[in-house]
């Protein structure tokens, strides 16, 4: 599982440069995410835009990331393709996470924030 | 305007078997969208197969078989409103013998407990229709149709 890791101030901003997140990947992927979150503070921005396919393990490592940086960090979500929105969009998770059209995008509204 | 296709297969069952872990699962996938019936699907229609035949193989290796494992054998079939599916292996049967009812975890939108998993019969139920399951002779049959949508004219058809 290869991630792209940058910090801005207080934005971390994850790309995920693997083309799927799948039930092959879904538990490393939670524990590189948990090793790149460990000990830092303010929002994690997940970037989707190179991901082409998502299933429920992959979702469900997300939710899980999501927890384990617990109520106060916020996870944003940027770059869904056709295929992860739907996946998002059909088990409603897309009413829990914000999701930003783009990169860009999620990191102007985290410094506004 | 043509008359309708008539609801009989296009050519025979495509066949392929595998074993039923993640990493082979995967390869499946990729072989199985590169190659007739599937490679023939609009691509809408193909991100679709591939999550549903996800899900399902997926479900195999982890309930059926897991923690051992086991062989899959995945028979495709192309006909005018959809692809026919049915997934074979001889793993654990089903809890209760049926196939799981797919209901959408519930969860509060607070954040505080949201469900990681059981989102995969969920999708299922969504995508695919006519599901179907048999426990025969230690053997799991498990039988779906994605629909589709009419297929597109190939170049060889008359």
């Amino acid at each position: 599982m290869q991630l792209q890791t940058r910090t801005q101030s207080t934005v971390t901003t994850v790309t995920v440069l693997d083309a799927r997140i799948d039930a092959a990947t879904a538990i490393q992927f939670k524990e590189r995410m948990r090793e790149i979150t460990a000990g830092g503070e303010g929002r994690v921005v997940l970037d989707l835009t190179q991901v082409q396919f998502l299933d429920s393990s992959g979702l469900g490592a997300i939710v899980a990331v999501k927890k384990l940086l617990g109520p106060e960090r916020m996870l944003d979500l940027c770059g869904l393709t056709p295929t992860v929105e739907k996946v998002f969009r059909l088990t409603r998770m897309d009413t829990v996470f914000t999701i930003h059209p783009t990169l860009d995008a999620a990191i102007e509204d985290a410094a506004s924030a | 305007m043509p008359p309708a296709p008539e609801p009989c297969a296009r050519d025979g069952p495509h066949g392929v078997v595998i074993r039923a872990e993640p990493t082979s699962v995967r390869a499946a996938l990729r072989s199985i969208l590169a190659a007739p019936p599937v490679s023939e699907i609009a691509p809408r229609h193909r991100q679709t197969v591939e999550l549903v035949l996800a899900e399902v193989l997926n479900n195999v290796a982890e309930h059926a078989y897991a923690p051992a494992t086991g062989h899959v054998a995945i028979f495709l079939m192309r006909f005018s409103g959809g692809l026919v599916c049915e997934v074979i292996d001889n793993g654990a049967p089903m809890p209760n013998g049926t196939a799981p009812a797919g209901r959408l975890p519930e969860f509060d939108l607070s954040g505080g407990d949201l469900p990681e998993g059981g989102f995969g019969w969920y999708l299922i139920r969504s995508l695919a229709c006519e599901i179907t399951y048999r426990r025969q002779r230690g053997t799991n049959r498990l039988g779906f149709t994605i629909p589709l949508g009419p297929p597109v004219p190939q170049a060889s058809d008359p």
